[in-house]
This record gives C-alpha cells, structure tokens and sequence, in this order.
C-alpha cells in the first residue's frame, strides 16, 4: 500500500472525523442513558459502525423490542450500501479481493460520498483505507469519549453542530454541481423524490434514500440517452 | 446487559457488512454492461441529494437551523471553499444565529 495515498486519504477523510465528532458523542451519550456498559457502547460502535442503525439500536432497546427485530432493522437502514459499494467498485483501481472485503467494512453514506465524488480517475486501496481509518477512529474514540463525559456540550454547540454532516455533503456537491446540469438534476430528483417519501411516509428511511437513488439515477440515465440519439 | 446484547451486536455487524462487501468483491474484475454503469456513475449525485433533503431542515426542532444551516453551507461551498471549511463556517454560522434566540 503507498504511503502517500494513505496519507491523502487521511486528510480527505478530515472533514467526515469532524462530522462524526458531536454524532458519536452524542450517542456515547445517549447509549449511557440507555444503561449500555463503556465496553459495551463502544464495541456497537467498533463492529457495526453505521451510525443511523446505532442510533435506531438504542431507541429499540429502550422500547424493549426484541433483539432480532433490531438486528432486521438494522439490515433494512443499511441496505442502500449494496448500491453505493457497487456504484463505488466502479470507481475503485482493481485490487485483491480479501483487500476490498476489508475496506467494505468502512463504507458508510459518508465515506462512500468522499470517495465518489474525488476528481481522480481510479481511486487507489491506500486512500480508501486512510478516509476510512480517520473517519472510524473517530466514530469509536468519541463514542467512548461521550461514554465517559456523560456531561453534554454545551447546548447551542451541540444544535450548531448538528448541521455538520450535512454541510460536508453539500460542500461535496456543490463543485460537481458548478456548470453540470446532469449532476444538478440527479441531486434535485432523488432530493424530491426522498422528500416525497419523508412527507407521506410510505417508505422507511433506509429504503426511501435507496428507491429515490436508484430512480433518479435511471430516470437521467434514460433521458441522456434519449437525448444522444436524437442528436 | 446479558449475553443478547453481544448476540445481536454480532447480528448488526453481520448485516451491516454483507451490504457493504458483496457488491465490491463479487463485482471485482467483471464487466458491467454500458447502461448499468452509467446509472452506477450517476449514484454518488442522486445519492447525496436524497442524504441531503428532506433531512437537512429537520436537525433541530426549530427548522431555521436546518434553513440558515443549508444556505451557509451552500454559500461557502459556491466560493470553491474546501469542504472542511464548509463544515466548519455552517457550524460557526448556527452557534453565531443560536446567540441571537
């Protein structure tokens, strides 16, 4: 593995370790208060690392809901990387087999969007590894670190805060979005198409994300080519 | 906690893993068709407007958070700023508006 991927990598991976900071504090916080061991958070933290499901985990545990409803849930919120790792293998510089298997496991919303969105042709395995080390060591310090504090950030940093992940997919964006006019229609179809799902309520929040990506990426898909062959 | 909780974390990262592996090494070294990868290649975009809306309104109770959060967002990135900074003026941004509640 080249050092100097791994450490671009790192740095790429800078903004989503700052994301993830109040996040994993919070659920720290949060699985302390559902009467959750140190150990026990943090290793939730340490092998599924998928912080919506964490999060779900908790609220279900607390309502006393049966440990295999939670484990269905939690594939259900998450089966939307089956379509973000296979959209990012196109991307991805072919490399051994048991090394992919092993980078899967850090593929989260957001370091999928850091490396989709990189400008460089093929992405290298030391650059996934280094977003996704800095990203996961963040995401298990801090959930320890909330663990142990248990006292909370002050209150307006924590709301401030919270805008963070969202900000880093906009800043992500935003640059493909400048003079694309394809890159811009993908972003606003699934965004009303997810809304649309948000509003009525009839899809969860896992497959609501995946069905309004996959008909908005088909939809432009079909439309350019329509386009191609009249020209 | 008893030994179920160890059971059903085991049983989160096993169904948190498959999603996650099996299209990256199954797909290795193999041929998509034209179409497919194009709408493959379209995913990160389509993606990032679904993680995006409706949600980003809805991270605080009062929604102007989400409101003045996305639009400082917005603003920053459009300079070409990098995405730390981004990251880093949206929050700067909220902490400022929270002072004037």
């Amino acid at each position: 593995m080249n050092g100097r991927e791994f450490s671009a990598g790192l740095k790429a991976g800078t903004s989503i370790a700052i994301g993830y900071f109040p996040i994993a504090l919070t659920f720290g916080l949060l699985a302390k208060t559902t009467g959750l061991s140190l150990l026990e958070a943090t290793a939730m933290s340490i092998f599924v690392f998928a912080g919506a499901s964490q999060y779900i985990a908790l609220s279900l545990i607390t309502a006393g809901v049966a440990p295999i409803v939670i484990v269905l849930n939690t594939f259900v919120v998450n089966i939307r990387h089956f379509l973000m790792t296979a959209a990012l293998n196109e991307k991805m510089a072919p490399d051994d087999r048991w090394k992919k298997a092993l980078y899967a496991f850090g593929i989260t919303d957001e370091t999928f969007s850091v490396l989709a969105t990189q400008k460089n042709q093929k992405i290298t395995t030391g650059f996934a590894v280094g977003v996704i080390t800095i990203s996961y060591g963040s995401w298990v310090v801090f959930t320890s670190v909330g663990h142990l504090i248990g006292a909370n950030l002050p209150q307006f940093l924590q709301a401030a805060m919270s805008i963070a992940l969202y900000a880093m997919f906009i800043g992500l964006l935003v640059p493909s979005m400048h003079g694309n006019r394809k890159v811009v229609s993908l972003a606003v179809i699934a965004g009303a198409i997810n809304s649309l799902f948000y509003f009525t309520g009839w899809l969860s929040t896992g497959w609501a994300i995946m069905v309004s990506t996959l008909a908005s990426a088909i939809f432009i898909e079909w439309i350019s080519r329509k386009g191609v062959k009249r020209s | 906690m008893s030994s179920w909780y160890w059971w059903m974390v085991l049983g989160m990262a096993i169904v948190t893993y498959i999603p996650r592996a099996i299209p990256l090494t199954f797909l290795e070294g193999r041929e998509l068709p034209e179409a497919v990868q194009n709408v493959l290649r379209n995913i990160p975009y389509a993606v990032l407007g679904a993680l995006i809306f409706p949600a980003v309104f809805f991270i605080q109770e009062n929604i102007w958070f989400g409101v003045i959060g996305a639009v400082a967002a917005f603003g920053i990135a459009i300079t070409g700023a990098n995405v730390m900074i981004v990251v880093l003026g949206s929050i700067a941004a909220l902490a400022i508006f929270s002072g004037f509640l």
